[in-house]
């Protein structure tokens, strides 16, 4: 088959998916006769072709998707009838810290944020699909530990956890005028939140 | 901002101890009437602590523990005051902030205890971490969410058309061609069942044409150009007739003409 025949077909497979298309979903295409490599090329073509346009060929964790480009976010949001929720910070922290210290237990989250956190931001976040239970921890109460989940990735335009932005150092102190000589910290110099 | 807003005729923006609180911490001036939206704003005891200490520029690592905690009270009271649910959360800190800052202020025994761990880490590697998360909290909600800053493209016209119309084949209707025409064997069958229905038709069709000519040759009343079928109904139909005595079929010997008259007529 023609790599551009291939290509058109790969286009018309993923414009008319209601959902990411995986690689071996894709392979299928084409009774398996093309190998992941070739594919993920011809994909990388693709993406290519469409790097001009408002529309745009991502990949995502659960596969490849034709998705509208971030910055005609506020034409799109003219047409729906419903503004999209805005999270609270009670709910976007708890999701930062189930996404970057999973697995944990509401115990885990409580303690980072140092307030309690309630079953309505978990039920919040696992109604949306981000997160769920993925098992319990051998303590007493066996608390629910929970993770995120492949939607969240793909919701987010992620690949893996692994490109979530990483954990910023952050600045010991913020410098906004010459401050007095301080004598140096005898202790945590690094603190142990790794 | 500190030093706007004289506050000389203010209402007081809350109660300390009983006595109307005219001006709020100095460091945290916030307009009065968005004192409370603010108060309510802060996640909890840390996220308070982290806005008091990058508020003064203060060391995290170094936190002078005195001011700290002073300001941490006057907010916790003016909370209090303005009748917000106070978590017990609040409370808890005010009691760790103060425990801290008086293992500060005894005295240290020179030597002995020198590996003593600083009284302020846990307190410290607590608000770094929490910083972090406050951090990532914030990029996460920046980025681009499906549903909210791109939208999944699916081309809806294409699909409808596949919904609507099921793929259809040539070799699809040549089957359903052949299955008609075997339906139609079956109604053609059924056909002759009802031609039987038709007999009686035949029979009156018989009687008219005896009227006419009140003597027929039997093979008269066959018609094989209109078929096997129509030939059988007429052949029942004679008999039909035979049976109920409404004609007379005769013959004057073997393999001679057969007659069909009314029966009525030969009497």
């Amino acid at each position: 088959m023609h790599p551009t025949e291939a290509k058109r077909i790969l286009e018309a497979a993923l414009l008319a998916a209601q959902e990411p298309l995986s690689l071996p979903v894709l392979r299928q295409l084409f009774d398996d006769q093309l190998g992941a490599d070739t594919l993920k090329k011809l994909l990388a073509e693709l993406r290519e072709e469409w790097s001009d346009r408002a529309v745009e060929l991502a990949s995502v964790a659960s596969g490849w998707r034709f998705q509208t480009r971030p910055e005609f976010r506020a034409f799109a949001e003219k047409l729906q009838p419903e503004k999209p929720p805005r999270y609270s910070r009670a709910v976007l922290e708890t999701l930062a810290i189930i996404a970057y210290r999973q697995p944990v237990t509401r115990g885990d989250i409580e303690e980072i944020r140092g307030v309690g956190v309630s079953t309505q931001i978990i039920q919040t976040l696992e109604a949306r699909g981000w997160i769920d239970v993925v098992g319990h921890r051998e303590t007493p109460g066996r608390p629910a530990l929970y993770a995120t989940t492949r939607t969240f990735l793909d919701d987010l335009g992620l690949r893996s956890l692994q490109e979530l932005p990483p954990l910023e150092e952050i600045a010991k102190t913020v410098q906004l005028e010459p401050a007095p000589a301080t004598p140096a910290p005898e202790a945590a110099n690094e603190p142990a939140a790794g | 901002m500190s030093d706007a807003a004289p506050l000389a005729d203010a209402a007081p923006v809350a109660r300390l101890y009983g006595e109307p609180l005219i001006e709020i911490p100095r460091d945290l001036y916030i307009p009065p009437d968005a004192l409370e939206v603010i108060l309510e704003a802060f996640e909890g005891p840390l996220d308070l602590l982290l806005y008091l200490i990058r508020r003064e520029n203060l060391d995290i690592l170094d936190i002078p523990m005195a001011p700290l905690t002073r300001q941490y009270l006057e907010y916790v009271e003016a909370m209090r005051a303005k009748n917000l649910e106070l978590a017990a959360e609040y409370l808890v800190m005010a009691a760790t902030l103060m425990e801290i800052k008086s293992r500060l202020l005894l005295p240290k025994p020179p030597v002995a205890e020198a590996t003593e761990e600083d009284p302020r880490a846990e307190l410290m590697r607590r608000l770094l971490e929490y910083e972090r998360i406050k951090k990532a909290a914030q990029q996460l909600e920046a980025m681009p969410q499906l549903g909210r800053d791109v939208l999944a493209v699916s081309v809806w016209v294409e699909r409808v058309v596949t919904e609507q119309l099921p793929g259809v084949e040539l070799r699809d209707l040549a089957e359903a061609w052949r299955s008609l025409l075997h339906r139609a064997r079956l109604s053609a069958h059924h056909r002759v069942s009802r031609e039987q229905l038709s007999v009686r038709e035949h029979m009156s069709g018989i009687l008219r044409r005896l009227q006419e000519r009140r003597v027929l040759e039997f093979a008269e009343l066959f018609d094989p150009v209109q078929g096997v079928a129509v030939l059988v109904v007429t052949l029942l139909a004679v008999l039909e007739l035979a049976r109920e005595s409404l004609l007379e079929l005769t013959q004057s010997e073997s393999f001679a003409p057969i007659y069909v008259k009314l029966a009525h007529a030969s009497h």
